[in-house]
Formats: structure tokens, C-alpha cells, sequence
């Protein structure tokens, strides 16, 4: 397995993992839009990320396209290859490949916060961890999740006359609010900008439920008062949001753990719900693969490939290019 | 401790500036004493526990975590207090006690013997959550830094007590945390607390920058007009035996200036600029650079950089409140009373007649002096007011200094530009010996600018800096030489702190030449050429 600037190829099985550009062969972890890229002339990932990749692509989601299920192994050049779950969103995997009698798992993005979006992250044990690094610093703990969503109700309860918007990843971040505010007894409507109704679909076609969901986009002035409205990011403090009356402005994300990220973003609710795992989750994984080798991806590499030598643990950053730190 | 964190919290997010005053008046009204009086005095930074020092607070969390996390952590964090509140490993098992209160914190810092005290700091991080520990590590080190001023929370208890800002101003510097007479009288349970300040600051007047447009409206018969010194503005308060000099924002610096208390044998509060004047002649301002930040001073000091006063304005002579007279009267008043007293090392700073506009342009454009930072203008009627009133006072600085330089470093700022490159070092042409002609030329750094753009062009900064990368060193990247930063200054000086063997005076950027290619920026000569003094 080596880095080319197509992304991380596999060469006795001829295929690259969430290539950057257009390849033969892609095996695709997940569908963020910097994993799985357009043009590849065969995909294989699972049925989940295929789906989202062809509502998201269309035509430009691979000519040939193969679903394998979590668990099924399938044979490619001289590897075999299998895929197991990464708890990061609907579909994700991490990518199990053997050959020669070794084991490499490339963990794509993942966490091990328990989602109801998604299957729960599988660790498996090998001899070369590929793992992620989005939150590799000690200062990012995730504090638990429903904490937060108490956090945004309680702001509604003490603006009741505002609407509070939040700015979400349309996949993944979107869905998992949702169904923890729904979790924790929020049962209104919940208000969708028009970017984000194609994704919820969709995971409502694999059998979340998410309860009743509406467009923010056509509602009137009137009714959004006081309402939770879910935007893209980059909407939540845009002219998109002036339709709002004088909206709290929040935003889910790993980086609302660091004030400074928050003010940049003019978040006046940071609420800490991420994808990715956070520090400990990094730590805890190394700890259970036990693979002896570890190679970094991508994020703050530096601090994890210091903690994993420390550990007696072969390790070095692989400094990927094209990934980027949103949707975290 | 959590009501204070959960206020520190709010003024971080919030944005506007009357949502500040809103959340502080909110805190003030429901915080009983002497709680909400510490958190004023944390606020406006008249707190201070000497023990715990920044470095004393790295050492702490580095008896806990590896240096080299710690090290990675602060530079993507960029704010130390939140890199420790953060990082702190968090230890259930020892966490027994009860989190403190504010009121708790100080009291018992106030009584803690010095070798005590990060102990006790300690052992509050593990009862705290993140965010309690940030305000707890904010609140010892003694920068809040939550962007409210003290004016600002002065501002809100004001909005809060319905009274005038210059009344909380006027008493503030007889009262001491946790300031239980002023929420007294701002709930209407006292009078007032006393204003008599004996040797208290007294708030000073601030000029607010002339713009060209401002220049049609105004009446050149209706202002005076004096030089700006290249120095630091002082209050001189003599009453009652006390001798005291205070900074622009009151801070106390009398003891490192005894060759100006010394002749201080006189009952007034004057105004003026603090310079350092050898044989009658203002020395550039890096030789007062030396007198500053200092707790004491040496002889040699005195006798190499001695420190000079030179008056712009008198508030109080003998008992008398001159506040309130316009400015013609109190200049009057300060002329009649330096005749008399003849203070040693002080003088006035002279008026300058002019007809109009345009002379008076014509002078600032023709002064080259090198302490002389340009003109202040003063409407004649102006009584003297604290804080800055737009309109009756301007400063009209002298035309800046441009050089075309070249993008060498940038730096990860820190605060709300922690995740930015923003602080920019560049540098000039300059021949780099032994080949010679074209091909020797080597870039020579000559400043550092961190302001001057907008908050959209810091992001195409930002991203050309992480496209051009050559080389990091930690949260400094160097660049390939290929942006020209035209950079604007009020000066340049020799220094021999610098590679370049020159210094500028307050570098900034003026403008992002994205069109112009690097070998076409300025050469060092070209800026040899510009120094003056």
C-alpha cells in the first residue's frame, strides 16, 4: 500500500481507497464529498454510501458500481477485501483489506459515539491501522451529545419569540441532530433549508425515522418564530437567514470545543456534536486494533503519531491531501 | 465559580457590544456582594495575584501532560488559559471537594501564603468543568480578555445603575473590589460615593483621528492646534504630599520615573506627553522604549535616557476643578502657573498659529522632526472630558512612509485570528554578497504587520500563505518570495535588535499588491534612505 497523488493505492489489489481524482478502480469509505469524488470508472462501498453517492453525483457516480455488505468479503487482484462499520455516518466503513497473511483496516472517518443514524463502529484487529485524525489534539473531548441538545433547548425555552438556527452538515450531522432531539422529547416540526430535504430522504429510505420535518424555505415569516430551523453552515449567518426573526445562531460541530473557532464563525450557540472521533476515541482505538504499525491520514497528525510512538507503536502521518476539516 | 464562567462564556459569543451591556447588567442585578464586586474587579482588571503567573500555569499542566501534546495543543488553541482549561486531564476520583465560588477563589488567594497558591489552584482544576476552568485561569493570570474594556463594564454599570458613565468614572479611583458602596449607591441605597480622588487618575481625554472629509466642516478660526510628540501620553498628579504618574489608562508608573516625580514639589493634575530629552532635544522614541515596562530603575538608566514631560493641558491647580473650563481658559491657566512654578524637566508643548486649513497642512507636511508624530487639533470651547468625545478634539497624524516589501513569514494569530496566518513578516531586496548583480539577491527581513486588511482579504491572505509554503517552523510557515505587501509607517529608525540594522515605527499593511511581482519590490537602500534622528 503506498500514497500516490491520486490518493492511497493498494497495489496487489490494483484499487485506490477514497481516491482524490478519477481512477479505474475506487473502493469509496463514505459520502462526504472529499471521500467520494466523482469519475471513477468502478466503485465498490456499501449500499448506503453508494445511494448517497448517486444523489449526490448522479452520473458521475461511477459507471460500474458494486455494493458489498458490512462483513462480506470479496476478492480483488491478490487481496481480499471486506468492509466493517465506522459509526461516522449512514453507509461509512472502514476498509479491511488482507494479503500475504497481513492485515491493513483503513478506518476512513469515524467515531465511537453511539449514533442512530448509522451502524457502531467495529474495531478490528490488525497489523496496519490507517486511522483518521480530524480531533487528534487532547484538547478536543466531545462532551455527550445529549448534553448539548439539552443545551439548545434550553436556550429555546429562554427565547421562546426567537428562531434558533443551526448550522448542520447536510450529511450525517443533519440526521443525527435530529434524531437526538427527537430522542430527547423535542417533538415539534423541525424546520429543513431547501439543501438539506434530499439527504433526510434518504436516510428515511434506510429506516430513520426522523419525525415531521418541513421546509424552511416556503414557511411563513410568522411561523418560523420560535421554531428550530437546521441550515447548511454556510447559510446560518447569510442573507438566507434574515428570514428568520432575530435567530440565536448555533452550529453543531466538533470545533465549537475551541471558543476562538466559534466567534470566527459568529456562533452565538456552540454546540460540541461531532462525527469524528475526539481525542480519547483516537486513543482508545489505537488501544483495541493493537496493530503495531499506525499511518495517519489526515487532520492534526503530528500530536496522534507522538502519542502512538510513545506507546511503542510504529507510526507515521501519510500527510494526505484533499481532505478537508468541515463535516466534522 | 460557574455563575462567573457561564457570564464569561456569554461575553465570548456575543457579539454585539449592547448584548455585552445587556448580559453584564443582567449579571450585576442578580449576583448579590461581594460576588459581582470581584467579577467587576476581574472585569476591569484591577485583580492581580502575583503568584500565578503564565509560566507558573504551564508548569502545572505540564506536570500532567506531555510537553509535546501541551506544545501542539497551544498552538492550534492559541489562547493559553484555553489550552490548560481544555487539556486538563480531568480526575474523578481525586475531584472530592466542592467546585469554589468567585468570592471563595479570591478570598482565599488573598490570604494564601505565596508558596501555597498554585496548590490551591490545582486542586480547584479538579473540582471545575472546562468552562470553569478557563474563567478560574483567566481570572489568575489577569487578562480576561472576553472584549470588554473596563470602560465597557463601567458602560453597563452605568446603563444598569441609570447614571452617567463620567460619574462611575469620576469615583472610581477612590474605590477598591468588591466595590460595595457603588452597587450601594447604583441600587439607590447610598449617596454616591465620594469623588474627592485626591491622588486618583482622572480618566484623560482622547482625540479621535481627522479624516480629510471631516476637515470642510470645521472652522480653522475655532480650534488650536499643537504638535503631537512622539512619546506616552501621562497624568501628573501632585495633592497633599502624593506624587503619582499615570499611563493613558491610569495605571501607576511613578516608581520608575523618580527624575519626573522629583520635581513634582506642587498641588495639580496636568497633562502631558512623556519623552525622553537629552540637551534640550526629544531622542527618538526607542530611547524611551527602554524606560518602559520597568518596576524600578537604575542610575545609569537616569543618566543615559532621562525623562522629560512636556504639558499639553492643566485639570486641577491647588483645590480647583478646571474640567469644566474651555480650553483657551485652561491653557491660559497652565501658561500662568508654568511661569510661576518653573517645574524642572517639564516644559509647554507650544501652540502653532495658523490661518487656515491649507497652512496649517503645509506645516505638518514639512515636519520631518522625529518626534513629532503630527498635529492635534483642539476646539477652543472644549472642556476636557473623559473618554473620546467625537468633535471637539483630533489628532491629524503626519503622512505615513510606503515601501513595497516582500511576504517572508506568517504566523497563526492569536485570539479571534487563531486559525489565520495574520502576523506577517516581510522583508526587502538586498544584495546578498559574493555573486553579485541579479542572481545575489536575497530578501532581507525588515518588519512584522499584523493589521491594515480586511477581514476578506485576511482569508485570501490566509490561503495564499498556506498555498505558498515552503517551509513551517511550529505556527510559523515561511513563503515563496511572490506577494508584494506595500507597508505603510510612521518611521524608521537604526536599531541593532534587527537583521536589517532598521526598525519601523507602527508597520502596517496599506495594501495587498496581488498584481505585482517580487523583484519588483523595494531594495534596502531605499528604506536607509528614510530613516531620520
Amino acid at each position: 500500500m503506498r500514497v500516490c497523488p491520486e490518493g492511497l493505492f493498494v497495489e496487489p489489489g490494483g484499487f485506490f481507497i477514497d481516491p482524490v481524482r478519477a481512477v479505474e478502480r475506487a473502493v469509496v469509505t463514505h459520502g462526504h464529498s472529499d471521500h467520494a469524488r466523482p469519475g471513477h470508472r468502478h466503485v465498490l462501498a456499501t449500499e448506503g454510501t453508494l445511494a448517497i453517492m448517486r444523489q449526490r453525483l448522479g452520473d458521475g457516480a461511477g459507471q460500474g458500481r458494486q455494493a458489498l455488505g458490512y462483513g462480506e468479503a470479496i476478492r480483488i487482484g491478490d487481496t481480499t477485501v471486506r468492509l466493517a462499520p465506522a459509526g461516522h455516518v449512514l453507509g461509512s466503513a472502514q476498509v479491511v483489506v488482507e494479503f500475504g497473511g497481513s492485515r491493513v483496516v483503513v478506518s476512513g472517518d469515524y467515531k465511537r459515539t453511539f449514533d442512530r443514524t448509522c451502524a457502531p463502529f467495529e474495531p478490528v484487529p490488525c497489523d496496519v491501522f490507517v486511522t483518521e485524525a480530524t480531533f487528534g489534539l487532547p484538547v478536543f473531548r466531545h462532551p455527550p451529545d445529549l448534553g448539548e441538545v439539552e443545551k439548545l433547548l434550553h436556550s429555546m425555552t429562554v427565547f421562546p419569540e426567537r428562531s434558533h438556527v443551526v448550522g448542520v452538515y447536510a450529511l450525517g450531522k443533519c440526521q443525527r441532530l435530529i434524531t437526538l432531539l427527537r430522542a430527547a422529547g423535542y417533538e415539534r416540526p423541525i424546520y429543513l433549508h431547501g439543501a438539506l430535504t434530499p439527504i433526510c430522504d434518504l436516510y428515511r429510505g434506510f429506516g430513520v425515522e426522523l419525525g415531521e420535518l418541513r421546509p424552511a424555505t416556503v414557511a411563513a415569516k410568522e411561523e418560523l418564530k420560535g421554531a428550530l430551523v437546521l441550515a447548511p453552515p454556510g447559510a446560518i449567518a447569510d442573507r438566507w437567514a434574515r428570514r428568520l426573526s432575530d435567530p440565536v445562531v448555533a452550529m453543531a460541530s466538533g470545533w465549537m470545543r475551541v471558543r476562538q473557532r466559534a466567534r470566527q464563525r459568529g456562533v452565538e450557540l456552540p454546540l460540541v456534536i461531532s462525527d469524528h472521533a475526539d481525542w480519547d476515541e483516537l486513543c482508545r482505538t489505537l488501544d483495541e486494533v493493537g496493530a503495531p504499525e499506525v499511518w495517519v491520514t489526515h487532520g492534526r497528525e503530528e500530536a496522534l503519531v507522538h502519542h502512538a510512538r510513545s506507546r511503542g507503536i510504529r507510526a507515521r502521518a501519510l500527510a494526505l491531501v484533499g481532505f478537508e476539516e468541515e463535516g466534522a | 465559580m460557574k455563575r462567573f464562567a457561564d457570564l464569561i462564556d456569554a461575553l465570548v459569543f456575543m457579539p454585539s457590544r449592547n448584548g455585552k451591556i445587556r448580559l453584564l447588567g443582567d449579571y450585576f442585578a442578580h449576583v448579590p456582594d461581594p460576588e459581582r464586586g470581584w467579577a467587576l474587579a476581574a472585569l476591569t482588571e484591577t485583580l492581580v495575584f502575583r503568584e500565578a503567573k503564565p509560566a507558573a500555569v504551564r508548569q502545572m499542566v505540564l506536570n500532567r501532560v506531555d510537553p509535546e501534546l501541551f506544545g501542539w495543543s497551544y498552538d492550534y488553541v492559541g489562547d493559553l488559559a484555553e489550552t490548560v482549561a481544555l487539556i486538563w486531564p480531568e480526575r474523578p476520583a481525586l475531584a472530592n471537594s466542592l467546585p469554589p465560588t468567585l468570592t471563595e477563589v479570591v478570598e482565599t488567594l488573598g490570604a494564601a501564603k505565596r508558596s501555597a497558591v498554585m496548590d490551591l489552584i490545582e486542586g480547584w482544576m479538579d473540582s471545575l468543568d472546562a468552562s470553569s476552568r478557563f474563567a478560574l485561569l483567566k481570572l489568575i493570570t489577569g487578562s480576561l480578555r472576553v472584549g470588554v474594556s473596563a470602560r465597557l463594564a463601567k458602560t453597563a454599570l452605568a446603563a444598569w445603575g441609570k447614571v452617567d458613565v463620567n460619574a462611575i468614572e469620576e469615583c472610581w479611583h477612590g474605590l477598591t473590589p468588591p466595590y460595595e458602596p457603588l452597587f450601594a449607591w447604583l441600587e439607590g441605597r447610598a449617596e454616591a460615593p465620594s469623588s474627592a480622588q485626591g491622588a486618583g487618575f482622572r480618566p484623560l481625554m482622547l482625540a479621535n483621528p481627522l479624516e480629510e472629509e471631516d476637515m470642510a466642516g470645521l472652522d480653522p478660526a475655532g480650534y488650536c492646534a499643537e504638535w503631537k510628540w512622539d512619546g506616552i501620553r501621562v497624568q501628573l498628579v501632585a495633592r497633599g504630599g502624593e506624587r503619582r504618574l499615570y499611563s493613558r489608562t491610569g495605571d501607576d508608573v511613578s516608581p520608575a520615573f523618580p527624575d519626573v516625580t522629583d520635581h513634582m514639589a506642587f498641588e495639580a493634575v496636568l497633562d502631558g506627553e512623556l519623552l525622553v530629552v537629552r540637551d534640550g532635544a526629544v531622542a527618538p522614541f526607542n530611547d524611551l522604549q527602554q524606560r518602559l515596562n520597568r518596576k524600578t530603575v537604575t542610575a545609569k538608566m537616569l543618566q543615559e535616557y532621562p525623562a522629560f514631560v512636556r504639558l499639553y493641558d492643566i485639570l486641577v491647580e491647588g483645590g480647583e476643578d478646571l474640567r469644566g473650563l474651555g480650553f483657551t481658559e485652561r491653557r491660559a491657566r497652565l501658561e500662568r502657573w508654568y511661569a510661576e512654578v518653573r517645574p524642572r524637566r517639564m516644559d509647554l508643548s507650544p501652540l502653532i498659529p495658523f490661518a487656515d486649513w491649507d497652512a496649517l497642512k503645509a506645516l505638518r507636511e514639512g515636519a520631518r522632526e522625529a518626534a513629532i508624530e503630527g498635529l492635534m487639533l483642539k476646539r477652543r470651547d472644549s472642556a476636557y472630558v473623559a473618554g473620546r468625545p467625537k468633535g471637539p478634539w483630533f489628532k491629524w497624524k503626519r503622512g505615513a512612509l510606503t515601501l513595497d516589501t516582500v511576504l517572508m513569514y506568517a504566523q497563526r494569530g492569536h485570539g479571534k485570528r487563531s486559525s489565520f496566518y495574520s502576523d506577517f513578516t516581510f522583508g526587502v531586496w538586498r544584495n546578498g554578497g559574493g555573486e553579485g548583480g541579479e542572481a545575489g539577491e536575497e530578501l532581507v527581513p525588515v518588519g512584522k504587520a499584523y493589521f491594515g486588511f480586511t477581514d476578506a482579504e485576511l482569508v485570501e491572505l490566509d490561503r495564499w500563505v498556506r498555498n505558498h509554503t515552503v517551509r513551517r517552523y511550529g505556527p510559523v510557515r515561511e513563503v515563496a518570495p511572490g506577494l508584494v505587501l506595500e507597508v505603510a509607517f510612521d518611521s524608521v529608525h537604526r536599531s541593532t535588535r534587527h537583521k536589517s540594522g532598521l526598525a519601523m515605527r507602527f508597520p502596517r499593511v496599506h495594501r495587498i499588491r496581488w498584481d505585482k511581482p517580487a523583484h519588483e519590490a523595494d531594495r534596502l537602500p531605499t528604506l536607509e534612505r528614510m530613516v531620520v534622528g
